[in-house]
């Protein structure tokens, strides 16, 4: 006898967010993506659809990283001492769809630099590589609040998404998102209650939902990844079930955590399968965005993504 | 996260009340236009359009209403009547897939309503009532309840379709028939799978009553912890949707946060 699948049926789905604006926009990027946009949990087109893969990018910062395992370093030799030429690698050679700049330089522990030569730095970014761009700050929520307002008005409606907004300081982030034309990242620290609460504070602000993501923190493998990978599901069903205000996509920073930890550092092939294995499973939860450190981790999981996204 | 949010039918345009009734009279289209958008507001998911029992021609003042309140919202609307020609009428011009207001459990009634039903695609409120009147326990309701579904799979409507209503009766003069409109909310549940919803007229628990607001929204938290899918209630009244937007949060149905009035609203 023939056994029906139970098979789940949602009412909601998830926003789609759009990064990055073409010339035709008033951008100067070459392609736009298109992220979440989800009816279904994770890859299960038999219950819904997800109408636009995941997409992996790579992280870069606009100094040379310091705090980088000598392993993960190798994977782009010279290019990291000039950010610009390490940029134009990650996007020609290893194929990033988009970029994730990490404005470090202004941070104390990161040398301190004035935050105009951060801006001066996004911008020949801007010029010299075509993909769509995510913005981080350094880190430090005053440095930030100056850094970010001039970063969003260098990058004025090239639709870029904005980050780290979180409960206790996300107005000056909005307001430059607001006005420049840029989504932003939300972020909680592996809490679903805070990171609704996040969503409805910037949306009261008017920013529109469609132009939130959500950064629900991430751990890597071995170090509790499965508290996110619940929380996400948890956040995912919930949206899937018509709640708007956590139907925004998730954004995951699966590189820093990864390379932090000590099987990471110690050895590099193992590093590469440990960020394998945390974005696959952040995958599996709901992750719309990938941001990844090691190129033949980024690459292999993009074929994974090819592989999953085949109905 | 368990089951879904109760549908809330806002009550307010019903030619019973004095505005309404003076709206209808001297076809004053933005009276029932803010009454619509105040009630969509506040959280009502459907509207129920009643022309009163003081209409002259309740067929012309059902399409008047319902042409009004369409030009400013496209939430389904609940056609509230006795009379067939007005609840058809109703259902050709609704946009949105209507609920009929209602049926009872006499045959005659329930074979026309169905019938309408199945015509125009609606779904429809079944009063666990017939012709011996209101039951006065909740076996009887039950009964009833059954009857009504029974009826319905008959002509081919989906019982998720049904609005099976408990009757509820003021407490100032059948107080005892407050728990057993509550078990009953429980028990309809289970008389299909899927279950069919279950829906109250809520302002009918506080009629004649003292303190009315609070006798409502207490009945409606009780009655949501009973597994209530749908009310028709007064959505203007803030400490009701307050009560019930919480008494939501403590079932599981929808995530907390800080915000959780303002992110219930934002839907």
């Amino acid at each position: 006898m023939a056994i029906d699948l139970a098979r789940e049926k949602y009412s909601g789905s998830v926003n789609t967010v759009e990064l990055g604006a073409a010339r035709a926009n008033g951008g100067t990027r070459a392609g736009v993506i298109k992220i979440g946009g989800e009816t279904t949990m994770p890859f299960l087109f038999e219950e819904g659809d997800m109408p636009n893969p995941p997409v992996v990018g790579m992280e870069i910062f606009d100094c040379e990283p310091t705090d980088w395992p000598d392993g993960l370093k190798e994977a782009f030799g010279d290019a990291l001492k000039d950010p610009v030429k390490w940029a134009k690698k990650c996007v020609s050679d290893f194929g990033s769809q988009f970029l994730c700049v990490k404005l470090m330089s202004p941070h104390p522990d990161w040398g301190g630099r004035s935050t105009n030569d951060a801006i001066i730095f996004l911008k020949s970014l801007l010029q010299e590589v075509p993909v769509p761009l995510v913005i981080i700050g350094c880190g430090d929520a005053q440095i930030d609040n100056d850094l970010m307002a001039k970063a969003s008005q260098a990058a004025k409606n090239e639709k870029c998404i904005l980050g780290i907004a979180s409960q206790n300081n996300y107005k000056t982030l909005t307001a430059s998102c607001l006005a420049d034309g840029h989504s932003i990242i939300a972020a909680s620290p592996v809490d679903v209650n805070i990171a609704k609460q996040v969503n409805i504070l910037i949306s009261d602000m008017g920013l529109d939902p469609k132009r939130i993501v959500m950064d629900p923190t991430t751990a890597s493998l071995g170090y509790g990844m499965e508290y996110v990978y619940s929380i996400m599901e948890r956040a995912r069903l919930s949206a899937l079930a018509g709640d708007k205000m956590l139907s925004m996509p998730f954004i995951l920073f699966i590189g820093q955590e990864v390379w932090r930890v000590k099987e990471a550092k110690d050895s590099a092939p193992l590093g590469v399968k440990w960020e394998i294995a945390t974005a696959a499973a952040m995958l599996q939860s709901g992750a719309d965005m990938l941001v990844m450190r090691h190129p033949q981790a980024a690459r292999a999981i993009v074929k994974y993504i090819d592989m999953m996204m085949k109905r | 996260m368990k089951g879904v949010q109760v549908i809330v039918i806002g009550e307010l345009i019903n030619g019973m009340y004095k505005d309404v009734r003076k709206a209808i009279t001297g076809k004053e289209a933005d009276v029932i236009q803010h009454l619509a958008e105040d009630q969509v507001k506040a959280g009502a998911g459907a509207l129920d359009v009643n022309t009163g029992p003081y209409s002259k021609n309740p067929k012309e003042d059902m399409k008047w209403l319902i042409e009004c309140i369409q030009k400013v919202t496209d939430v389904p609307l609940s056609i509230d009547s006795t009379k067939f020609d007005v609840i058809e009428e109703g259902l050709k011009l609704a946009k949105n897939r209507a609920i009929i207001n209602s049926t009872n459990a006499d045959e005659e009634r329930m074979s026309r309503i169905f019938e309408l039903a199945k015509r125009y695609n609606a779904r429809v409120i079944g009063l666990t009532m017939d012709k011996s009147g209101v039951p006065n326990n909740k076996e009887k309701r039950l009964e009833v309840a059954a009857t009504i579904v029974a009826k319905a799979i008959d002509y081919g409507i989906n019982v998720e379709d049904l609005f099976l209503d408990p009757i509820v009766l003021p407490v100032n003069v059948a107080q005892s028939q407050g728990v057993e409109v509550l078990e009953s909310i429980r028990e309809f549940k289970l008389l299909s799978d899927p279950a069919p919803n279950t829906i109250v007229g809520l302002s009918n628990a506080s009629q004649g009553a003292k303190l009315r607001s609070l006798v409502n929204r207490t009945f409606l938290v009780m009655a949501v912890a009973s597994g209530l899918t749908a009310a028709i209630l007064d959505p203007l009244d803030k400490e009701l949707m307050d009560a019930m937007i919480a008494a939501e949060l403590i079932l599981n149905k929808n995530i907390y946060c800080d915000s959780f009035l303002d992110a219930y609203r934002k839907k």
